[in-house]
């Protein structure tokens, strides 16, 4: 036989590695499938192809400098990684950011939600064989970069978040672009119902496959949208409110189906939640610092902080040991992917190969934040 | 007669470039995007750089791989594309082969296809590769079954398997117009299993590069690999010829029983304009089905075609049996 010694188990069970290249695993993911025809035995990820040991590099970096190097674990959630960085930092140094920080913060973490869930929305139709999607979700999402570019000087992995507050104030334009972004989205929005949701053939891809009870959801760490899809709430926006979250109106979507359908669909009504976050913000931006007054070199008191965010993704964690110097003793993110990761190997047994593409779309990884 | 077989050959090339050159004009309209339109006016020369660029590619051939087979593959994939092109009739009495049986011939000859696919699949020694041919080998077979009995339908009705009977038939009015309801659907069914016959989205899991990278022609490059794009194109081009000769009326203009004068203007425009017309709408339909829609996964694949296509078929050839006996239609 040409295909090697090793092809087929004992069992008879067809072995194959989907990844570390392959176009749906967005990234270098590995996986290891064992196949009975079409049908899924196991699956195995494999890790590590894109560890850059970010932790460790994080305990030789200034309290303002390791901030930055959190943009390149979910670079979707750039914005809001630095975010919980610098609020790990301000609980450190027993402050908080200025009020305009806060509302500028959250308008940009709200856009970075978006962007994020526009790209999802995105590569999940293309992911399940539709092409023409990823051209309109993109289209929402080029303004919204330029935007982030106008202000923050970068369109991805903006670096725009420090401790006490933001870099710098936001462009003349800000509120009027913003706007004018909300307006198209809203505008739009009812396109990609049109061409995506209500299509049959996606909604019977998606329906009932990858089906994730509550109890397995909570056990395995699941969090985000992934979570909130099987009913468990765990929206840290409005569990523990950072940034003036509490002062929102804004809805926890949460739907009990627990398969992937269900998961598509609180993507896209956090979306509008988004929207209607930064509409209540975008005219109501407070006058004052953008940044509260930090000294130069930032040192935190001895003991550990913990600080939790809510990316587009589900729960990240930043926990920071100080022994009192400059630079922090140990450092660790709890990243929501990895713990999403690890479902996916319940939610496939005795799917179709399809189908774990279908899973692997709507869970929406991004592998650097796994392997960090 | 050999030189009508190499003036049918270079049109056919020609054919697959503008098909080519049309397929991204028609994505890039259905994405919002310009499409090609750097080479050559509005991009037209486009594809034939694409072309340049893959005859200079290297003609790779894996290690493991059955090297006869594999090599062999692409040229059976061609050659059967090409061979059904025969029987079909391009304008008023302009037909390479008049074959009375020409409607099983080229359901015959573009069953051939998949031999090439199951050869590429299995000779690439490819796990994706593998798998691609064993989804094509399950789909293309279950697909002629309904391709089959939507051609039965007309040739019932016609009583004839000659294209260009079929097409004389069609001379008071088109079959779509003529067959009430049952050919309707027969026609729709007829698209729809052609569309999975040759392989195009939604149904391309033989391909399904998010799935299997690439399925049977991974291993494939350069011109090996071109050779199975020409292939999809001349595919392409005969369904849709096919549909169009035998429920669009081929090259018969649009006539309407009655109307003397406006037969009359419609007499006036070329066969050959009404044939490539009809054509390409339907080819233009079975692109727009390729932009817009998501992939189905091979279990429902195949539950469309044997709980609903196949059933839907049937009772449908018994409802034309019936029209056709007791005289029901135009």
């Amino acid at each position: 036989m040409l295909l090697g010694e090793d092809y087929i188990t004992e069992e008879g069970e067809f072995v194959i590695n989907m990844g570390p290249q392959h176009p749906a695993t967005h990234g270098v993911l590995h996986m290891k499938i064992w196949l009975d025809g079409e049908t899924i035995k196991k699956v195995e990820p494999h890790l590590g192809y894109i560890h850059r040991s970010i932790e460790k590099m994080s305990e030789s970096l200034s309290y303002r400098q390791f901030v930055f190097v959190t943009s390149r674990m979910d670079y979707l959630s750039a914005h809001i990684n630095n975010q919980a960085c610098a609020l790990a930092v301000e609980k450190g140094l027993q402050i908080e950011a200025t009020p305009r920080a806060q509302a500028i913060r959250v308008i940009m973490a709200e856009l970075t939600r978006l962007a994020s869930h526009q790209l999802w929305w995105a590569c999940a139709g293309l992911d399940l064989g539709g092409v023409t999607p990823f051209f309109y979700a993109f289209r929402e999402r080029e303004a919204i970069n330029d935007v982030m570019e106008e202000t923050c000087g970068a369109r991805l992995t903006q670096n725009y978040m420090v401790p006490g507050g933001v870099m710098n104030d936001i462009h003349p334009n800000f509120q009027k672009r913003v706007k004018d972004v909300l307006k198209q989205i809203k505008d739009n929005f009812h396109e990609y119902d049109e061409i995506l949701t209500g299509n049959v053939i996606f909604q019977n891809r998606l329906k009932d496959v990858g089906y994730i009870s509550k109890e397995d959801a909570v056990s395995y760490g699941c969090t985000g949208p992934t979570a909130r899809a099987s009913g468990v709430s765990c929206d840290i926006r409005k569990l523990f409110p950072y940034d003036g979250y509490d002062k929102l109106q804004f809805e926890e979507i949460l739907s009990t189906g627990g398969d992937s359908w269900a998961r598509y669909q609180v993507r896209m009504a956090e979306m509008l939640q988004s929207v209607h976050i930064i509409e209540q913000l975008i005219d109501n931006i407070p006058e004052g610092d953008f940044a509260a007054k930090t000294k130069v070199v930032i040192k935190l008191p001895k003991g550990d902080f913990y600080q939790r965010v809510e990316t587009a993704r589900g729960e990240l964690g930043v926990y920071l040991v100080s022994d009192g110097a400059a630079v922090p003793y140990r450092c660790h993110y709890r990243s929501p992917n990895f713990a999403n990761l690890s479902a996916i190997p319940r939610m496939a047994k005795g799917a179709k190969i399809g189908d774990l593409v279908a899973i692997m779309a709507t869970v929406d990884l991004v592998i650097p934040d796994i392997d960090r | 007669m050999v030189i009508t077989g190499v003036c049918l050959l270079v049109f056919l090339v020609l054919l697959c470039f503008f098909l080519g050159y049309m397929e991204r004009k028609v994505a890039a309209f259905m994405e919002i995007r310009l499409g090609p339109n750097r080479v050559g006016p509005k991009g037209s020369l486009q594809i034939v750089a694409d072309t340049v660029k893959l005859l200079f590619k290297e003609g790779l051939t894996p290690d493991c791989a059955d090297k006869f087979l594999f090599n062999l593959a692409p040229g059976i994939m061609v050659v059967t594309s090409m061979l059904a092109v025969a029987p079909i009739a391009f304008a008023k009495d302009f037909q390479i082969w008049n074959i009375n049986i020409g409607v099983l011939y080229v359901s015959a000859i573009s069953s051939m296809g998949v031999i090439g696919i199951l050869m590429a699949g299995w000779s690439s020694s490819n796990k994706y590769s593998l798998i691609g041919a064993m989804r094509s080998g399950a789909q293309i077979v279950s697909y002629e079954l309904s391709i089959g009995l939507s051609l039965i339908s007309i040739v019932i009705l016609t009583g004839s398997l000659s294209l260009s009977d079929i097409v004389y038939s069609q001379a008071n009015g088109w079959w779509i117009f003529k067959g009430h309801i049952p050919i309707i659907i027969s026609f729709v069914i007829f698209i729809i299993a052609s569309t999975a016959e040759i392989n195009r989205a939604p149904f391309d899991l033989t391909e399904a590069e998010q799935e299997l990278t690439g399925g049977f022609h991974t291993e494939y490059a350069g011109m090996k690999f071109a050779m199975f794009l020409l292939s999809e194109y001349i595919n392409l081009f005969i369904v849709s010829a096919i549909a169009a000769t035998i429920f669009l009326g081929g090259w018969m203009p649009f006539h309407i029983g009655g109307l003397e004068g406006f037969n009359h203007i419609m007499d006036f425009i070329p066969s050959s304009i009404w044939f490539f017309g009809k054509t390409f709408f339907i080819i233009f339909v079975i692109m727009w089905f390729r932009w817009t829609f998501p992939r189905l996964r091979i279990d429902q694949l195949l539950n469309l075609e044997w709980k609903y296509l196949l059933p839907i078929s049937m009772v449908n050839v018994l409802l034309v049996t019936l029209m056709a006996i007791m005289g029901w239609h135009f």
